[in-house]
């Protein structure tokens, strides 16, 4: 797997008004890898994920993609590489076949393989003629999954993508994006609540406090042996501001 | 006995052809007046309410005040407009359409477009912001975000031309000031209403209120279709 370095944000500010809500000294993501992205609501972590989707631009600082500057209007080309699944997936009122070949459609490009192949996958062909907007909540987070991943992209972005799930759509959802991960060398980057999420399936865990990020460590690391006290605080599952 | 049975018969069958004879274009000029100036409505106000509702501008509550205003307007003031401006004395005297059906489109369509714009960007807004950063993040490019919140806004919208033309197919003070209801010119359902009830010739107002009626009840119909989701 290689292991080059994809994103690398130096300085990085995102200012709202008066409100800091990200303030990256230096963050490094390299290309193949899973990195987990842990801390409370409202540290940061969605704004940070918008960064790096280049939904938005940091008030400061520069953030790089693979060895290239990322321009303030990024190009269509660079765009694309990269994809998200938002924590609350909206479909549009289209067929789950029609969703899930969204994107391809608008890059212009064949749908019907490869989404009949991703709907299989995720355990929504028996679905794939209904309307979206039947689904269930796993359901749904699922076809957003699939029409993510049906892009074949270099980087994929998941804010807590199992937040509220049953098990059985956590495992699915789990099993996927870690096959994604380690067959494709697909880069994920998981904003999650679920520490112990965290734990199984990355390479590496940050801990982001209003906007810092306190410590990113390997996984292992990061749990058994932290080096900031509020990690270890945060990881046994005690409030940390 | 059986003679004067013929004779009735025969009056009835041939008055009922005058009828239809006498609707037949009064209808065609309607649907031809009313149409031309929701299709010149409906295009610009489509795309103005549409990006309005997803690209605020500076002034935009002033803006949106003054359409919800535009919407209320009454059709006869429009025509009273209208005329002055079309008017001999006016400053598009010149164009010579007071009295035409380019009158009427005109009036018609500066009736029709505040609500276009307005129900097309109450629709369009009313669809989740959160979907077009979704959008982007699958590779969409705005213009593709628009069209595909447009979808997603799209009964709403067909809702806004079905308003509109609900509006102008019936409204009357507009096309009577500026049409003038000259017979086989100007005169449309409603003016042509106006003018048989007064004459006492109630059998053909009737008939012209029930293709109103009925002309609504198939817009409204069609519409409904077009609406449908898959």
């Amino acid at each position: 797997m290689t292991m080059a370095e994809l994103f690398h944000l130096n300085h990085v500010r995102s200012v709202y008004g008066k409100r800091t809500v990200l303030d990256i000294a230096d963050l490094s993501l390299s290309s193949g890898e899973f990195f987990a992205l842990v801390g409370p609501s409202g540290a940061g972590k969605s704004t940070l994920l918008r960064l790096l989707n280049f939904l938005e631009a940091p008030t400061a600082g520069s953030l790089t993609f693979d060895g290239q500057p990322v321009p303030l209007h990024p190009p269509l080309s660079l765009f694309r590489r990269v994809t998200m699944v938002f924590q609350r997936p909206l479909l549009l009122q289209r067929s789950v076949r029609e969703n899930v070949a969204y994107g391809l459609r608008v890059r212009g490009l064949p749908a019907d393989e490869r989404v009949e192949a991703m709907l299989e996958r995720v355990g929504l062909k028996a679905f794939a003629s209904q309307s979206a907007h039947k689904l269930s909540g796993g359901e749904l987070q699922r076809a957003a999954l699939a029409r993510a991943l049906v892009l074949d992209p270099d980087v994929l972005l998941l804010d807590e993508p199992t937040a509220n799930l049953d098990p059985y759509n956590v495992g699915l959802i789990e099993t996927i994006v870690r096959e994604e991960n380690q067959t494709r060398g697909i880069t994920v980057v998981l904003v999650t609540h679920n520490v112990f999420q965290a734990r199984r399936l990355a390479h590496r865990v940050g801990l982001l406090l209003e906007g810092r990020l306190v410590e990113v460590a390997p996984t292992e690391t990061f749990f058994q042996s932290p080096r900031d006290p509020r990690t270890a605080a945060f990881v046994r599952g005690e409030m940390v501001y | 006995m059986l003679r004067d049975r013929e004779c009735a018969a025969f009056t009835y069958h041939e008055s009922g052809l005058t009828l239809l004879a006498d609707l037949w274009p009064i209808v065609l000029l309607s649907l031809r007046v009313t149409g031309t100036a929701l299709v010149i409505s409906a295009v610009p106000g489509i795309v103005l309410g549409a990006r309005l509702a997803l690209r605020p501008v500076p002034g935009q509550r002033l803006i949106v005040l003054l359409i919800y205003t535009g919407m209320g307007l009454p059709p006869v003031v429009v025509g009273l407009a209208v005329y002055l401006f079309l008017s001999r004395s006016g400053p598009l005297g010149w164009l010579g359409w007071l009295f035409t059906p380019a009158a009427m489109v005109t009036a018609q369509t500066i009736i029709a477009l505040p609500m276009t714009i307005g129900l097309t960007l109450t629709a369009v807004g009313a669809v989740d912001p959160n979907l077009r950063p979704q959008l982007r993040a699958l590779g969409a490019t705005p213009t593709q975000v628009m069209w595909a919140v447009l979808s997603e806004a799209w009964p709403g919208v067909l809702a806004a031309i079905v308003a509109a033309f609900g509006s102008i197919i019936s409204e009357v003070g507009a096309v009577m000031l500026v049409g003038g209801n000259i017979e086989g010119q100007t005169r449309v359902l409603t003016t042509a209403i106006v003018l048989e009830t007064r004459k006492g010739n109630f059998e053909l107002a009737l008939a012209l209120g029930g293709v109103l009626l009925g002309l609504a009840f198939i817009s409204n119909w069609l519409l409904l279709k077009l609406g449908q989701r898959r």
